[in-house]
């Protein structure tokens, strides 16, 4: 006992970082040999270019969440926040079409449209947190009820349908793709490449992180703390268009339905990826990863008939749990073989 | 709308006679749930329009529509009615049939008369009227359709709603009439009434089975996301899509001569209106109007559709 607390006080810190690399990855591992011996299609070319896609709306929120996340905020709207921009998106491209008919421009201004809602609906989440001194999970608390009833009002409770002919341009943005990788993953890949670099090899993810473990210290500091903060939010705004804009021209609409429960599964794929849900410490890599996994347990689910469909949510919340247990189980038992 | 009253209970006429004699202005509440999803959205909107047709033929007639975002919000929408608006009818769609039977009850309480529509209450001696689409109907039409295109050997996959009663009646009926069909089910997944999910589950069983030879999606949502993949891997040909509900770019489709999604089968958000007028017909007409009215889930097909059409409808 008294050793394993000693352990604990002391961690060799090399040694950690890479379990806690290893820790989703591993997990992931797992579950790719569950898939295949469940269900050989698992690992298709077909089903794995669907899964990467699939995970690419996720994992680029989860990447802007995890810079919020590790300032020490949280981000609750941006499920709402995505169903609200495309549903704007889709008015905007529809007006458009009625003005200079169905051509590239109208799928431009929809795609710079997105850009700018992202950007101000981030702004505005980061002002009212930093300037107003409202708790973040407050504050997009609120702003999740605001875009889910706006998209429902703009919809008039239906659903908003893109025109047929800016549907027909704009589609190959989701379904075409180069080398044989669909454009989404492509996106995913820059994201998450330019969230790594920006994590791990810019003054600003370095902010972030200071500011997650100890917001006063990071004030003392001379860091711009409510700047930084602002950033973070407007970043998540920013990655919430992009996946916004992908994902537009799968189904070509959006209702009240869209984007539900998306804030949680990126929540979850932050943190299963090893990010602390508490701030001061993120990992991009791993969120990738958590997207990954959170992707791949809905499709192995139905890649089987083994498990009952009404135990599908016990499935995903046992294998959530028992990801992050994963990654802190094998810390601690690597680290008493170390010592 | 054809209407098929099957039964009709006399309990109602004690109540139809005391207050059809009241003159002055006759309030009746509509408790209905929120616009959240495309068929609420649908009942939402045939709701307005019949509010709006109703109040204009019948002058003393004054309808107030409340929608709520779940079972203890819409408890309070009842306990609202009954106070500040003084309602003498109310036209309810409970959220969830337990938690909201105590509310319906303490406004039929206050005397009012009570019509419960789609999902009923645990406890049915509370209604003098329930108006509802027809799970089960919507099961076996869309299995006998399956029926007449498809035969011994031949594969279906089903994508189901939300596990919920309504969903497991549907799927029971439709598992009945297919048996002895000879027509291979191949799996049935939760797609929650939703494209998204219809897309996603769709996908994952076209990679799982290289032989799909139809689909019933049970909803029109899960409809459109599941022609998404079946289009997106170019195997269109192959199969052929049965829905539900009525949704206006589906029973469009239909009309227009979709190959793939050649049939959909009604269960009408329209029900609501058909709520408000038995419940309005109570207070002005002089027949009994008690008991139950279970409205036909009948297929839609190319010959008919334009009935089941309406344009200006959000769904």
């Amino acid at each position: 006992m008294s050793v394993s607390a000693h352990e604990g006080a002391k961690p060799a810190k090399g040694f950690r970082l890479d379990l806690k690399t290893a820790g989703p990855l591993l997990a992931l591992i797992l579950l790719v040999v569950l898939g295949y011996s469940l269900n050989p299609a698992f690992l298709n070319e077909g089903n794995v270019t669907n899964i990467l896609t699939r995970s690419a709306f996720i994992g680029i929120i989860a990447v802007g969440a995890t810079f919020v996340i590790t300032a020490g905020g949280i981000d609750l709207s941006v499920g709402s926040m995505a169903a609200f921009i495309a549903g704007v998106m889709i008015i905007i491209m529809n007006s458009a079409v009625d003005a200079w008919g169905a051509s590239l421009a109208t799928v431009i201004l929809g795609i710079g449209s997105s850009l700018v809602l992202g950007v101000g609906a981030g702004f505005i989440n980061g002002f009212l947190t930093t300037k107003a001194k409202i708790e973040a999970f407050i504050v997009t608390l609120g702003t999740m009820g605001i875009y889910r009833s706006l998209v429902t009002y703009f919809a008039d409770g239906g659903t908003l349908s893109l025109n047929n002919g800016a549907r027909d341009i704009y589609r190959p943005v989701y379904y075409d793709s180069f080398l044989r990788i669909p454009y989404p993953v492509w996106v995913f890949i820059a994201v998450a490449i330019i969230g790594w670099v920006l994590m791990n090899r810019t003054a600003f993810g370095r902010y972030c992180m200071a500011i997650g473990s100890n917001e006063h210290v990071a004030r003392y500091s001379a860091i711009k703390v409510d700047r930084v903060k602002t950033m973070t939010y407007i970043l998540q705004g920013l990655c919430v268009s992009l996946a916004t804009i992908i994902y537009v021209p799968r189904l070509g609409s959006a209702s009240s339905a869209t984007g539900v429960l998306w804030e949680l599964e990126a929540i979850a794929a932050v943190i299963i990826g090893g990010t602390m849900l508490k701030g001061g410490f993120g990992r991009i890599g791993g969120t990738v990863i958590g997207a990954l996994i959170l992707t791949s347990i809905g499709n192995i689910l139905n890649l089987t008939e083994i498990i009952s469909n009404y135990l599908n949510g016990a499935v995903q919340g046992v294998i959530i749990v028992a990801a992050v247990y994963l990654q802190r189980g094998s810390l601690t038992s690597k680290r008493k073989k170390a010592e | 709308m054809s209407l098929k009253a099957i039964a009709l209970g006399l309990l109602a006429t004690s109540v139809l006679a005391g207050s059809a004699m009241a003159q002055d202005q006759i309030k009746i509440g509509v408790s209905i749930p929120a616009a959240t999803h495309g068929f609420m959205g649908g009942l939402n909107w045939h709701a307005a329009e019949a509010e709006k047709r109703l109040e204009a033929a019948n002058p003393n007639i004054d309808l107030i529509i409340v929608t709520a975002d779940g079972p203890a919000d819409q408890a309070s929408d009842l306990e609202d009615l009954v106070s500040v608006h003084q309602i003498q009818g109310l036209v309810v769609l409970p959220f969830e049939s337990e938690p909201l039977t105590e509310p319906v009850r303490a406004v039929k309480d206050s005397g009012a008369f009570i019509t419960v529509v789609d999902r009923g209450l645990t406890d049915t001696s509370i209604q003098d009227v329930y108006v509802s689409g027809n799970n089960t109907e919507m099961g076996v039409n869309s299995a006998e359709y399956m029926k007449t295109r498809l035969g011994d050997g031949d594969n279906i996959v089903i994508l189901r709603g939300i596990p919920t009663v309504l969903d497991t009646e549907r799927f029971d009926a439709f598992m009945g009439a297919i048996e002895g069909s000879g027509i291979n089910v191949l799996d049935n997944k939760f797609a929650n009434w939703n494209r998204d999910d219809g897309f996603e589950v769709m996908q994952d069983f076209l990679s799982r089975f290289p032989d799909i030879d139809g689909v019933w999606a049970q909803d029109d949502d899960i409809t459109l996301g599941v022609v998404e993949a079946i289009k997106a891997a170019g195997r269109e040909s192959e199969m052929f899509v049965v829905g539900g509900a009525g949704m206006k770019e589906i029973v469009k489709g239909v009309m227009d001569g979709d190959e793939l999604v050649p049939v959909d089968v009604l269960y009408p958000p329209a029900q609501i209106a058909t709520a408000m007028d038995v419940t309005v017909n109570h207070f002005v007409s002089n027949g009994p109007v008690g008991g139950t009215y279970i409205l036909g889930s009948p297929l839609i097909t190319k010959e008919n559709a334009a009935n089941f059409y309406f344009p200006d409808s959000p769904f």
